[in-house]
């Protein structure tokens, strides 16, 4: 051993090897049989969430399906100017009588039609209808096209169409994008919505607020029975433990379906008051299908998630640190503000990280009690994902929610730290 | 600024019980009067009941009955946080979110005491126990010793006259708690402070204290000097409790002039000290083990010596420490010092042992 240490060069093990290199061998087998435990785990996750969600970011900026269904349109389109305030010439509705006989064989004429729908109103009914006539166009003696296809729709007579096409023609785009914020292509590149047709800022803005709103009523309420879990004796704490916990063996529809019942104008909190004599039976209190329902309903289903990592800090924190306080003269109050609560902090931290991000994309209960007024964006990211089909909107809204989140938890740590987000021990 | 010790009571338990459940006592009857300047220590086995004295005192338990008071007013209805009585917790409780220098400075700070000479006590106190230059670390930076140091200062920044130590030298190593066993003695009588100590150890409670209250069964069974307890034990359980000693069983024959006879279970008749017994009684002898001579040059003419057999030699450095056999007894051990006429007995070697009869006590069985 005493050669090794004398060496000037890297440390040898006993056998002249580099002692870098024998306890990487010596470690390798270790890596191995560890990373072999949690493959099937790793591969799950990659194949079931990571993936498809890379592929949804990827859906908020792809827009091959303008190239790909007319590739003669958009390369002849290139030598039109769309300030001119004509539609294009011949060349191009030639190009597009042969891309058309194409996609129309390929059916794939709709799926373009609705995709230029979400930026022009009219696209897809003009698709389809061209489509129908296309069928029957005989590409050697039906020129000139122009007239053709002016004649099918005089929406191709107009620039507005040839515009949305030119400005969908490359293979990526922030229309989306934009579209999330609520801007537009114009003319001139982005530009804002019209007032009445803006709502994604509103729904972002809204969905934030009310998750604060939940987050810090869940740490009001949470508060108190954490810290009397904590301060219990063991049996009546576990015993407070299942009751903190029932709710989460409940279905989620279950419990929101429950808070329908209470918060109803015909349903048991109004009936009771009306029955009190507190409120007038023509004036019953409109509690659901409103943010109101929503805080109540979400606050509720989320309280759980504050009271388990703010309960597992507190029960770190020893009972002698407030007895230390008292015997230092602080009274009861400034013994738990100085000395309580900021070790529990952290907890309070976790808390509301899980809170806050967990509700930021809830969507079965502002679903079902949110009414118009308290839905949030997850709500608007599921009708575009099942009803209105267009996953690029949908995409783009969450790739921005994911952002907000990310940049959320950023500021977290640059002003708390996450080093003292402690979710237990 | 040491006061001369007074002999006014400054702390005082009246007739205190404590119950948890309603159905025990965990105190019984506790009287005990402490002047100023006391340093004393309640030692006792874990559930003796000397920790919920300390409380009670602290004002964290409240006695069931009786009166506690604190310089002759009852401190019974007065919150913790009221009676100005410094303490030092087991594991120091030193607050984890603040540096030390804030942690000194809390009790003042709560005492609504000026920037300026917050910061001259904090850099006294911190003086004081040697740790100046530690003011802006946090806790958990600072060694076991050195937290204790900080708890300990934290206690005397605010002046308490009373301070109060729950065990706290119980987390250190031995050598780092034989520092501040000393160190603790000194400060308290640099400053005159009234100290209620609680520890189970008993070397602790003998370096330290003015005086011991050995507690047991939620009594106190003797409150005495330490030279006084251990040389003059008033009951087996106190012999038993502190530092080693031999037993012998018998029943008292008669009590002669300040001398018992004891008869030992085997038929053996030996003269004894007469402590808590009565003739006819049930007698459990006491003799420390470095009171039994075996040199029969050593004993004084005409003591009454016993048959004993060696078991076990055991050289310890500076005492050699012996088992034998005698009466019956196989744990009875003796200590000799290690002098260079001493001798080294060996097992099996058959012996007589004596000792005077003043150091043999005949206690309560």
């Amino acid at each position: 051993m005493t050669d090794a240490t004398q060496h000037s060069g890297p440390m040898l093990a006993a056998d002249g090897t580099p002692l870098k290199r024998s306890l990487a061998r010596a470690l390798r087998m270790q890596k191995i049989r560890a990373l072999m435990l949690i493959a099937p785990l790793l591969i799950f996750v990659l194949v079931t969430f990571i993936l498809p969600i890379a592929d949804m970011l990827f859906r908020s900026v792809e827009n091959q399906i303008v190239r790909d269904t007319l590739p003669k349109t958009v390369i002849a389109l290139q030598d039109w100017d769309p300030a001119s305030g004509a539609a294009p010439g011949e060349p191009v509705f030639a190009a597009l009588a042969q891309d058309m006989k194409i996609a129309v064989e390929a059916k794939s004429h709709t799926r373009l039609g609705s995709r230029l729908n979400y930026e022009f109103t009219g696209a897809a009914s003009l698709f389809r209808k061209s489509g129908r006539k296309v069928k029957r166009m005989d590409l050697d003696t039906d020129a000139p096209f122009k007239e053709t296809f002016i004649d099918i729709d005089k929406k191709w007579g107009e620039p507005e169409i040839w515009k949305t096409i030119k400005r969908y023609s490359p293979a990526y785009t922030n229309g989306y994008f934009l579209n999330s914020v609520d801007m537009r292509k114009g003319a001139d590149g982005a530009e804002a919505r019209p007032e009445n047709q803006r709502i994604y800022i509103k729904l972002f803005g809204r969905t934030m607020v009310m998750s604060m709103v939940i987050t810090i009523s869940c740490i009001l309420l949470g508060y108190p029975v954490a810290w009397i879990l904590a301060n219990l004796p063991m049996r009546q704490a576990n015993l407070l433990m299942i009751l903190v916990l029932l709710p989460f063996w409940t279905s989620l529809l279950v419990r929101t379906s429950a808070w329908k019942v209470m918060l109803q104008q015909q349903g048991v909190i109004n009936d009771t008051l009306v029955w009190l004599g507190l409120v007038a039976d023509d004036a019953r209190l409109i509690m659901i299908n409103n943010q109101f329902g929503t805080i109540v309903a979400m606050t509720h289903i989320l309280l759980p998630f504050m009271i388990l990592p703010l309960y597992s800090v507190m029960q770190t924190i020893p009972p002698t640190y407030l007895r230390a306080a008292k015997s230092l003269g602080a009274n009861n109050w400034t013994a738990f503000w100085r000395v309580y609560f900021p070790q529990s902090v952290p907890g309070i931290g976790a808390g509301s990280i899980l809170v806050f991000i967990l509700s930021i994309g809830y969507y079965i209960t502002p679903e079902i009690v949110g009414g118009t007024k308290g839905v949030f964006i997850s709500n608007r990211i599921a009708y575009h994902i099942s009803s209105s089909l267009n996953w690029g909107l949908a995409a783009a809204l969450g790739t921005i929610l994911l952002a907000v989140v990310l940049l959320l938890y950023w500021c977290y740590d640059k002003v708390v730290g996450i080093d003292n987000v402690k979710l237990g021990g | 600024m040491a006061e001369s010790k007074g002999t006014d009571a400054f702390v005082e338990f009246e007739r205190v019980q404590k119950s948890y459940d309603g159905e025990t006592l965990v105190v019984k009857d506790l009287n005990l009067v402490m002047p100023k300047g006391e340093f004393l220590t309640m030692l006792g086995p874990s559930g003796s009941g000397k920790t919920t004295c300390l409380m009670m005192l602290a004002g964290f338990e409240t006695a069931t009955h009786g009166d506690i008071r604190l310089d002759g007013v009852s401190i019974n209805n007065i919150p913790p946080h009221k009676r100005g009585i410094g303490m030092v917790f087991q594991n120091y409780a030193l607050f984890p979110h603040m540096t030390v220098a804030e942690n000194l400075s809390f009790p003042l700070e709560v005492r609504k005491m000026g920037k300026s000479e917050r910061e001259e006590r904090v850099r006294n106190v911190l003086d004081m126990v040697q740790m100046g230059e530690f003011g802006g670390r946090r806790p958990a930076q600072l060694s076991g010793g050195q937290q204790q140091r900080i708890a300990l200062a934290r206690a005397l920044v605010f002046e308490a006259e009373l301070v109060l130590m729950d065990e706290p030298l119980g987390a250190l190593d031995k050598q780092l708690r034989e520092h501040m066993q000393f160190e603790i003695k000194r400060i308290a009588d640099d400053l005159g402070i009234t100290v209620v100590y609680v520890t189970h150890d008993q070397t602790e409670a003998m370096t330290m204290s003015d005086r011991v209250a050995v507690f047991d069964d939620g009594r106190i069974q003797q409150l005495a000097p330490p030279d006084k307890l251990y040389e003059e034990p008033g009951n087996s359980f106190v012999a038993q409790f502190i530092g080693e000693n031999n037993t012998l069983d018998g029943v008292v024959k008669e009590i002669n002039g300040g001398v018992a006879l004891v008869q030992l279970d085997d038929g053996e008749l030996i003269d004894c000290n007469p402590i808590n017994v009565g003739v006819g009684d049930r007698t459990r002898v006491s003799i420390r083990p470095e009171r039994v001579e075996f040199n029969k040059d050593r004993l004084q003419e005409g003591t009454h010596t016993v048959k004993a057999e060696v078991l076990e030699f055991i050289y310890m450095g500076d005492i050699f420490r012996t088992r034998l056999k005698v009466a019956g007894n196989d744990e009875f051990v003796i200590k000799t010092r290690n002098a260079p006429d001493q001798v080294r007995l060996a097992p099996g070697q058959q012996i007589e042992v004596g000792w005077l009869p003043e150091d043999c006590r005949a206690l309560d069985a």
